[in-house]
């Protein structure tokens, strides 16, 4: 049937993968580079639909579900670690916590 | 009888050995009788032994005594082995007598030093070097003893170590015999590559077969040979530790640079004459030597106030006579001159002694004076070395010994007008400060007071020394006085006779000629010296004779050229480069990781959102290479 | 399975002393025990093999069991006339280690006889292996344990010279790992014998190219262990932070190591080009002698000093290696075995000084002759051997070495015996500073006790028996040294001396080398 071409689907996905790597490094805040990240992960998962619907595989859509399955987890694990993080230094800055360095 | 051989430096090393190891714990009369009993045994037995060897002459007038084989290996076997023949027969009488004579009178001088055992031990472990460098047949053995008496040397000249300058002479005594040294092992080397063996008998033999005269090789061995020699004897250019070493006791200038080490050089060119004469602008450079030294040390002699350093530097100038002799070819005569010298300047040094002990161990002449009454029989003695060292004619055994020399360098193959002439002057200047010396510390007003004289023990040597300072010269009288030739005759089978160009000159023309000059000399140094004390202050005040004056004073400069060229050269270069400038190089190759190091912690920021752009940097870098490579 | 045991014995008594370390004496005397029976072990075969017919060809005693055949990795040991003399030396120089800390090592007295011992059965290993790999193995048995004696017991800038040490001899050391894969799998893929046992490897098919990379592998691991010139700066650092033991371990045995394995391994490996390499060498023996003597003298630290001396010493080794004719050789062998003795001697003395009066510094002391007679004495003794006086042990090593390479390159060896002149310097330098002079400290400094003095008469006495009666020591290396001359013969001639042939010919031309 005809529908979106596969490439305008993947370059979608490129420019939002693209802008949420981007996010992910220029944002300070931690909440919006966790927020980046899931941009990141979506991005991948229209990929994988779209590259399914070319391939008229089901795959596509079952990677869809597992990565939502793990941006979930994540996220939950994330959301726990800003908030140590905010305890411990009083801030969502991410550059503050560095104290690892060499 | 001569199986005994062995015996004579061995009989020294055990007195070494037993001084060594427990002589504080003997008393100084055994002490005493060990360190001069040993030798006075070796010199009745090299009486012996000389004795047997003249009655009846082993086969080749040669008598070897192999030991044991020292290394084996490679072709190269050296032995331990020892050759009794004249001429080693001659400096083992020598060494054991004249030492004897020091030993005994080193019991009285050094009788109030608390380190007498140590004394004798050295002395006598030099004397057993010597004698094995005298009676080796072979020279690497020789050249154990060489080093040997050199260690010996350094040990007794830095006796009194307390005092750092006497530290410093003995170390410079070591260090220049060294440089010597050097040049003697590169001929060693040399003469083993190309000949096969270092025995001096097969040399002899060899050499003239394998190189024609005049030969590349045969004048590289004998200069690198000439260069030891120089060392030891001290010779131009090598001659500057000679002085110093006058910082060690009396009794060790007397035995070791007078009468026996620094004749080791003129011994080592008389031994090994045939390879000498195969290189003959080699023999002429030894005799251009002997000629010049012997004009430099005179004059240096004429300007020394130490007694000792006039007495070292007219030995530095009697054994350029010597080396002269060897060098015209007229080896037997250089013998016989270090024959006589011997006597003679051990007596002056040991008569030295007496005076500088009596006067509190001062060594300036000028603070002598009128010691003539004070002490008469060193006087005596002291006058009649003095006259042998002067050449004073007919009665002196220095005057045949030098009169000859004079002669053959004249006379002989190799000799010339230019060094007849450096000999005669040489004889001039030698009895100007002879006498110089004599006026000064035995006659006019006495400076000091003598405590007291000395007793028998350096008396008895005194006499003794004396009347062979005499006596000794009339082995070998001259054509024109009898022509007894005892000496030559006895060393003419090692050594062959120079032989004399009649018709080159009338000889007694020159003998009156050599007696006429030492004569003078001995009136020139009486008007300076005895008559008019002043004129000599007065001279050197005249801005030319002053200078001169100056400038042989400190030895023609050398030690300031060795100085400035050599030794603070030496000295700054490993003070500068103490660190090692090659651990730099190393260093700076820490240095630099360091630096990588430093530089690449800075990307461990501990910041999370740059390790975030770097992952995406790396992935997309890494991507890009996949695709389009 | 004697050469086992003489490995075994000092691993097994260094694991005894650790175990039993809590007990001073205890881990003193194992260690003491041990090291003793090793000593009259390879004495006894000394004796019993050294200067008489072998029936290996040269090789007294051979070992060889499988270890990893698939790897080409077998156990194989054997002992040759060279090794004999090491091997003695290791025992000897050993005890004479373990007598010497028995004063002055006090803390953890079980791991620093640990550490001895097993340094000591790594350099027997490496004297006694045959298979590269083992070889290898016991290269690093020995630098490891060394590494631990500076670091712990050592003095004040330890941990530097320990690190410094340690990543020389380690890198170094994987460079001729490298050589020793290359060699492995060349020789594998033309004979298809994939091994790393020596006897295999010799002989091996080679281009140049590949033989010269693979020999300077070796030349560089051996040269830097040596040390020559220009890779000696671990040297001065190494001995002078090590205890009074470790610096005459390192001095006596490790050094000898390197000579050891550029006379087994570079040689006989690569003839071709070690031999074409040799002018380069010998010409870094001769800085190595120079250079060592000027900086030896420029030193303050007294221990430095004798430490540089040692760099000196074993450039005279390195030129008689590569000369590599019998003179040469076995003026190298006789140098390596004295020079242990005298550098050990002074490096006790040192070590004795230091301990007393808690300075190394020369300027510091002076006049101490007075106070330590005894001392002073055995120093000039050592002074004397190391300024190479004849009738002690190292004139005959260094003339011998001299009159070898004189054959070979002229120049090289008059600058050499130049050498001579500098080590004077430094020698007579030493007793200056130290013992002669005005006194300056106002220390109270013992001389020697008993067992002190004992040990420096056994050391004044081997010197002396070896300069002057080395047959035992030129015999017993004599069979290995010609054995090895023969197999490399065609790389390099020497006319025989001229004195077996008739007399009457005419001159012989330069002693250059002959082709």
């Amino acid at each position: 049937m005809n529908g979106v071409p596969p490439e305008h689907a993947l370059m979608l996905a490129c420019g939002l993968f693209l802008l949420g790597m981007i996010g992910l490094v220029v944002r300070r805040n931690i909440v919006f580079m966790l927020m980046s990240v899931e941009i990141m992960l979506n991005a991948t998962g229209l990929a994988f639909v779209a590259a399914g619907a070319q391939w008229g595989q089901p795959d596509g859509q079952i990677m869809v579900m597992l990565i939502l399955a793990m941006a979930a987890t994540e996220v939950a694990v994330g959301l726990a670690l800003v908030l140590l993080l905010n305890r411990k230094f009083k801030t969502l800055d991410v550059d503050s916590a560095s104290t690892m360095r060499g | 009888m001569l199986d005994l051989l062995w015996l004579v430096p061995t009989l020294p090393l055990a007195s070494y050995l037993v001084l060594a190891v427990g002589g504080k714990r003997l008393s100084r009369a055994t002490v005493s009788w060990l360190g001069a009993g040993s030798v006075g045994l070796s010199a009745c037995l090299a009486l012996a032994l000389g004795a047997g060897f003249l009655a009846s002459p082993p086969p080749d007038h040669r008598f070897v005594q192999v030991l044991w084989i020292w290394m084996n290996t490679g072709g190269f076997n050296p032995a331990i082995a020892l050759q009794l023949d004249e001429l080693s027969l001659l400096m083992v009488l020598v060494v054991t007598f004249v030492g004897f004579l020091i030993h005994l009178y080193s019991v009285e001088f050094m009788a109030d030093d608390e380190a007498c055992s140590r004394f004798f031990a050295y002395m006598n472990l030099f004397v057993c070097s010597m004698l094995i460098l005298v009676l080796a047949d072979n020279l690497l053995l020789l050249y154990l003893g060489w080093e040997g008496v050199g260690l010996c040397s350094y040990l007794l000249i830095g006796f009194w170590y307390k005092d750092p300058e006497n530290g410093r002479a003995a170390r410079k005594a070591f260090i220049v015999t060294r440089i010597g040294d050097t040049a003697f092992a590169i001929g060693l080397f040399l003469l083993f590559v190309h000949l096969g063996t270092l025995t001096i008998r097969d040399i002899l033999e060899l050499a003239p077969a394998h190189w024609a005269q005049g030969s590349g090789m045969a004048v590289a061995a004998a200069a690198l040979l000439l260069g030891g020699a120089i060392g030891k004897s001290g010779q131009l250019p090598l001659q500057v530790w000679l002085p110093d070493a006058m910082a060690g006791p009396t009794p060790v200038s007397a035995l070791i640079h007078a009468a026996t080490m620094v004749t080791a050089g003129v011994y080592l060119i008389a031994r090994l004459h045939v390879l000498f004469s195969l290189a003959p602008a080699v023999q002429n450079a030894v005799a251009v030597i002997g000629a010049l030294t012997l004009l430099l040390a005179g004059f240096s002699a004429l300007t020394q106030r130490n007694i000792k350093r006039v007495l070292a530097y007219s030995t530095i100038s009697q054994i350029g006579y010597m080396f002269l002799a060897l060098g015209v070819g007229a080896y037997s005569a250089a013998m016989f001159h270090f024959f006589t010298h011997a006597f003679f300047k051990a007596l002056l040094f040991l008569g030295a002694g007496a005076v500088i002990m009596a006067l509190h161990h001062e060594h300036d002449m000028f603070k002598f004076g009128g010691m003539r009454k004070e002490m008469p029989l060193v006087y005596r003695t002291f006058l009649i070395g003095s006259a042998s060292l002067a050449a004073v004619p007919f009665v002196t055994a220095g005057f045949y010994s030098k009169d000859l020399i004079i002669w053959e360098s004249w006379s002989a193959p190799g000799g010339n007008p230019w060094l007849w002439g450096a000999a005669l002057v040489g004889a001039f200047i030698t009895s100007i400060y002879t006498f110089r010396m004599v006026f000064v510390t035995f006659f006019g007003e006495p400076h000091g007071h003598a405590a007291h004289g000395p007793g028998i023990r350096m008396t008895l040597p005194l006499v003794v020394l004396a009347f062979f300072s005499i006596v000794a010269g009339f082995l070998e009288l001259p054509h024109t006085m009898g022509n007894v030739t005892f000496f030559s005759d006895f060393l003419h089978t090692v050594l062959p006779a120079a032989e004399a160009e009649n018709g080159r000159g009338n000889e007694l023309l020159f003998q009156v000629i050599a007696a006429a000059v030492s004569l003078s000399g001995i009136l020139i140094a009486y008007l300076l010296y005895y008559r008019r004390p002043a004129v000599p202050e007065r001279l050197s005040e005249i801005p030319v004779i002053g200078t001169l004056g100056r400038l042989w004073f400190i030895g023609w400069g050398f030690d300031w050229l060795y100085d400035r060229l050599l030794v603070r050269p030496y000295d700054w270069l490993a003070r500068v480069n103490r660190r090692d400038v090659v651990d730099a190089v190393y260093g700076a190759i820490a240095y630099i990781t360091l630096g990588f190091y430093l530089l690449f912690s800075r990307t461990q920021t501990g910041k999370l959102r740059q390790y975030a752009a770097g992952i995406a940097l790396g992935a997309i870098i890494t991507i890009a290479v996949v695709i389009f490579l | 399975m004697i050469l086992l045991v003489l490995i075994a014995l000092p691993i097994l008594g260094g694991a005894g002393a650790w175990i039993f370390g809590r007990n001073q004496l205890a881990a003193r005397v194992i260690a003491l025990v041990s090291l003793l029976a090793d000593l009259v072990i390879s004495i006894c075969l000394w004796m019993q093999y050294g200067t008489g017919t072998l029936e290996n060809g040269n090789w007294i005693i051979t070992l060889d069991y499988p270890w990893m055949p698939d790897l080409g990795i077998g156990l194989a040991f054997a002992l040759d006339g060279i090794s004999m003399l090491l091997v003695v030396l290791t025992a000897f120089l050993g005890v004479i280690s373990v007598l010497i800390s028995w004063n002055e090592i006090h803390e953890r007295v079980g791991f620093f006889h640990f550490n001895l011992l097993w340094i000591l059965g790594g350099v027997t290993g490496v004297f006694l292996a045959m298979d590269l790999f083992l070889f290898y193995f016991f290269w690093e048995v020995m630098i490891i344990p060394m590494y631990f004696v500076i670091a712990i017991w050592g003095y004040e800038n330890r941990v530097y010279a320990a690190n410094k040490f340690f990543i020389f001899t380690q890198a170094s050391g994987l460079l001729m790992l490298l050589a020793i894969l290359g060699l492995f799998f060349v020789h594998g893929s033309a004979t298809g014998n994939y091994t790393f046992r020596y006897f295999d490897l010799l002989g091996t098919p080679l281009s140049q190219e590949t033989a010269r990379w693979l020999m300077l592998g070796f030349f560089i691991a051996f040269t830097v262990k040596l040390p020559a010139f220009p890779f000696h700066p671990w040297l001065p650092d190494a001995h002078t932070q090590a205890p009074t033991a470790g610096s005459v371990i390192l001095a006596g045995l490790m050094l000898k190591t390197g000579a050891y394995g550029l006379i087994r391994f570079v040689v006989p490996l690569f003839p071709g080009a070690a031999l074409e390499f040799a002018p380069v060498a010998m010409t870094m023996g001769v800085i190595g002698i120079v250079y060592g003597a000027l900086l030896a003298f420029g030193q303050t630290d007294l221990k430095r000093l004798v430490a540089y001396t040692s760099v000196s010493h074993l450039g005279f080794v390195l030129l008689g290696v590569f000369a590599w004719n019998e003179l040469a050789l076995q003026g190298s062998m006789v140098e390596m075995i004295c020079h242990g003795l005298s550098t050990g001697a002074l490096f006790i003395i040192v070590g004795i000084l230091q301990h007393s009066i808690h300075t190394r510094d020369m300027e510091k002391m002076g006049g101490l002759w007075e106070q330590v007679p005894r001392m002073g004495a055995a120093a000039m003794f050592f002074a004397m051997a190391s300024l190479g006086l004849p009738g002690l042990g190292n004139f005959v090593g260094e003339f011998l070495v001299l009159l070898g390479a004189f054959q070979v390159h002229v120049t090289l060896t008059a600058i050499a015996t130049a050498g001579l002149v500098a080590a004077t310097i430094y020698s007579l330098w030493i007793m200056q500073r130290v013992f002669h002079g005005e006194r300056r400290g106002q220390w109270n400094v013992p001389d020697l006790t008993a067992l002190q003095t004992a040990v420096m008469a056994v050391l004044i006495a081997a010197l002396i028996w070896i300069g002057l009666f080395p047959s035992p020591v030129l015999d017993t290396a004599r069979g290995a040294i010609l054995e090895m001359q023969r197999s490399t013969g065609n790389a390099r001639i020497l006319e025989p001396p001229p004195q077996q042939q008739e007399p009457g010919r005419e001159a012989i031309a330069d002693g250059e080398e002959m082709k």
